[in-house]
């Protein structure tokens, strides 16, 4: 019975989604044809002719350039601090989410909860289990490990401490600790090896966060001074905005590369991430700023008029009412942004010769163990892969906040 | 009550203008500040270093020579700059027409009906748009251009009038320095081609016959070229490979291929999503509309539907074509001597940086603000009249 309903069901899909017309079936032959064809060299290519052995020996450097031996147990703590945090905001906000009953997880069934979770962090779990599949030492697995473990108790005590309603000024602590951890992380970090010997993918990790949290106040400011009455402000701002938004990041970089130094006390020499960041955070403010000032269009005039009318004054208007409203419907774009500076810190390492993760490839490729084999191929589909994996996840992730956050949407 | 307020003055510490200008001026005069500070130190370092602030050196011998040009080494760095721009140029505008067709029709995949289509022009968005620029160029030139072209010893030459090498390839050309006078007659020939499918449209407006604008147009623009060509007496030249060099026709880099495919692929991923929601922005009513018409398929998407996507979809086309011109910088890296290139070795050369690189800057700006303008032109042009 089952077979007889189903066989007409696939057929009747098959005609219309493949086979429409005649043109349509050529279609599908000729695209599904070299579908497959791309496939089965792709799969070929990955787990049969490539020789992932440089990627393999040079693990370390592509990830971390030539960060010490000695401190890499650094970099161990920094990850697991690091997934502790992320889980315990992701846990704050779903308490908060919970409280205000808008929460789409609490509500899931645990069964859909876990396929909702494997479709989000599926890939980005499968990229770090590639990457322990190419190391070879046992520290990283016990890394691995503990960062799953800080990530998951994190999320725990984090949606227990968002339950908790605490006094203003213990919520305000909480905030300032929740954001310091940060900072602290790279305190510690930087305290053993100087920004300037940062290297591989951690630089393009650490370019692409330092860049987008300098240029947030920067480009809130920014629009804020396009949107102003005032005029010599809001020409100020549209000068700057329109004028960086012209210029092409690359060479932005080659002009910092050479010349950042002219334009402070000759007993500074800015180094090269340092070059780097600056000229990211120049960049990225102007963008910012077209972002929030769209967000803060998108907010109802109504909503100024009645901080207004509560006699609240124009800078409370502004900081309490307005702004908060502005930047929550731009979150998507935001991450958005944050995605196009983290592909954009490649450029980094072309513009300014730092080993970053694609340098990287340049720099393995000429060892004398792997020189003139072709394999660059290998090299740039790993690192490719690290890069997509990356920005992949995060402009789902985007998606999803914007689902649900329903801008757009009325 | 207003009257009151409007009548007497509040004090001045108080009053909302004078308040407001005071803030203003303040900010103003730490922006002016910060900037006099950054100006001074400029000043100062270039002064002790002995760097000139000025652009004397655009007339200084460039001492580089430049890829697939006759460029001299003795000519001035001026030269080099305006090469620069045209290499720039050719690669834009070719780019963005090839990402403009792949674009859109990546974009209509994506809402085809056929599952397969749809599901490879889903993987080609997901997959290109997550990637850096700089991967996809690096890929393109070390791992496709350069293995597939043939060395320069063993030359690849269909026909002996075209020439495929790793040193570049060479395609037949006028013979002679002929850019200018090429370029204006492609432009005469598209306002020929322009004009007569005006003509055309017209007469078919008045008497009901088809129009075929498109084939006269395409005649005129024919005709045109084909009768400048023979009243100017262009020779045409054609490659040939010299040693390890090739020598006559028109030259093109391997990184010149690279640069365009990869802008092209990357941009055109960005485009088709572009095309996808402004398709999914008309009306569905205006297909149903063109299926009652007894419209096919391919003729419901293309006389009805697109043309009013492409409509919505021109402001932020213009974006993505400007982020393609900026994006054509990164052929520094792989040298293709477009404008940051020659900003950038002639600075290695000993020009000063800060000139050589703002000039550079400056020609981005100009050409953004000139796209952005064209675009917005073209936006009000097409833009729905309502009310």
């Amino acid at each position: 019975m089952t077979t007889r309903t189903a066989r007409p069901g696939a057929r009747d899909w098959m005609r219309r989604n493949l086979a429409r017309s005649p043109a349509d079936g050529v279609m599908t032959v000729v695209f599904g044809g070299l579908s497959l064809y791309v496939a089965f060299r792709l799969l070929r290519f990955v787990f049969a002719t490539a020789r992932w052995t440089i990627v393999k020996v040079n693990l370390k450097l592509l990830l971390v350039g030539r960060w010490p031996d000695r401190h890499l147990l650094r970099i161990a703590v920094a990850l697991v601090v690091l997934a502790a945090w992320g889980g315990l905001i992701a846990g704050l906000v779903h308490a908060r989410q919970v409280r205000a009953g808008t929460s789409a997880v609490a509500r899931m069934s645990p069964r859909t909860r876990g396929s909702d979770l494997l479709r989000r962090f599926g890939l980005l779990v499968a990229a770090a289990l590639l990457l322990l599949a190419l190391t070879t030492t046992p520290g990283t697995w016990l890394t691995a490990a503990a960062v799953a473990a800080a990530g998951i108790s994190g999320r725990v005590v984090g949606a227990r401490l968002g339950a908790i309603k605490l006094p203003i000024a213990l919520a305000m602590v909480r905030a300032l600790v929740v954001a310091a951890m940060p900072v602290i992380v790279y305190l510690y970090l930087v305290d053993a090896v100087a920004l300037a010997q940062w290297e591989g993918f951690l630089f393009n990790l650490f370019a692409a966060a330092a860049g987008i949290v300098l240029s947030f106040p920067l480009g809130v400011l920014l629009a804020l001074g396009r949107r102003s009455r005032l005029l010599l402000l809001k020409t100020v701002s549209t000068v700057y905005i329109e004028l960086v938004r012209g210029a092409p990041l690359y060479v932005l970089l080659l002009l910092a590369n050479v010349s950042l130094e002219f334009f402070v006390p000759s007993t500074i020499a800015p180094s090269k991430p340092v070059r780097a960041i600056v000229t990211f955070t120049i960049f990225t403010a102007a963008y910012l700023a077209e972002i929030v000032r769209g967000g803060l269009q998108s907010v109802h005039h109504g909503q100024e008029e009645a901080a207004k009318a509560l006699g609240l004054s124009p800078f409370k208007q502004t900081m309490l009412i307005v702004l908060p409203q502005a930047l929550r419907n731009v979150i998507p774009a935001q991450i958005g942004q944050f995605i196009s500076l983290f592909k954009d810190t490649t450029l980094a390492g072309l513009g300014l010769g730092i080993l970053d993760l694609l340098n990287g490839a340049g720099a393995i490729t000429a060892q004398p163990d792997f020189r003139g084999q072709g394999l660059i191929i290998e090299t740039l589909v790993f690192i490719g892969f690290l890069f997509w994996v990356g920005s992949f996840t995060m402009s789902r992730e985007s998606q999803r906040l914007e689902r649900k956050l329903g801008v757009g949407v009325r | 009550m207003t009257s009151a307020s409007s009548t007497s003055r509040p004090p001045v510490w108080r009053d909302v203008r004078v308040l407001s200008w005071a803030f203003q001026l303040v900010v103003f005069a730490l922006i002016a500040l910060v900037v006099m500070w950054l100006v001074s130190n400029y000043r100062t370092n270039a002064a002790d270093i002995g760097i000139p602030t000025n652009f004397d050196f655009l007339d200084n011998p460039a001492n580089f020579s430049i890829p697939g040009s006759d460029f001299n080494q003795s000519q001035p760095v001026r030269d080099a700059f305006v090469i620069g721009i045209l290499n720039t140029m050719r690669v834009a505008a070719l780019g963005i027409v090839l990402a403009t067709v792949l674009g859109v029709l990546v974009g209509i995949g994506r809402l085809s009906r056929n599952w397969v289509v749809r599901r490879l022009a889903t993987v080609y968005v997901e997959v290109v748009r997550n990637l850096p620029l700089l991967v996809i160029l690096v890929f393109v030139f070390l791992g496709v251009v350069l293995q597939v072209l043939p060395r320069i010893e063993n030359p690849w030459t269909p026909g002996d009038v075209t020439v495929f090498s790793n040193r570049g390839i060479g395609v037949p050309w006028f013979a002679g320095n002929t850019g200018t006078v090429l370029i204006l007659l492609g432009l005469a020939a598209a306002a020929g081609w322009w004009g007569v499918a005006r003509w055309r449209r017209s007469v078919a407006d008045r008497t009901g016959h088809p129009a075929h604008a498109g084939t006269y147009g395409a005649l005129m623009f024919t005709a045109t070229v084909v009768v400048g060509w023979i009243v100017l007496g262009y020779e045409v030249s054609t490659p040939a490979v010299a040693g390890r060099q090739i020598v006559g026709g028109m030259r093109l880099q391997p990184s010149y291929f690279a640069l365009l495919i990869a802008l092209v692929v990357y941009t055109a991923s960005h485009i088709a999503e572009i095309v996808r929601g402004s398709i999914q922005a008309v009306p569905i009513g205006q297909g149903e509309a063109a299926s009652a018409l007894a419209l096919g398929a391919s003729q419901r998407m293309w006389f009805v539907v697109l043309p009013q996507a492409m409509r919505i979809a021109i402001p932020p086309l213009g974006n993505q074509y400007l982020n393609l011109i900026k994006n054509s910088s990164l052929g520094a890296g792989f040298a293709y001597f477009e404008l940051t290139q020659i900003a950038q070795i002639t600075q290695a050369n000993g020009s000063p940086a800060i000139p050589a690189f703002s000039l550079a800057l400056g020609f981005y700006v100009v050409l953004s603000l000139v796209t952005s303008a064209v675009v917005n032109v073209a936006n009000r042009h097409f833009e729905l009249v309502v009310r």
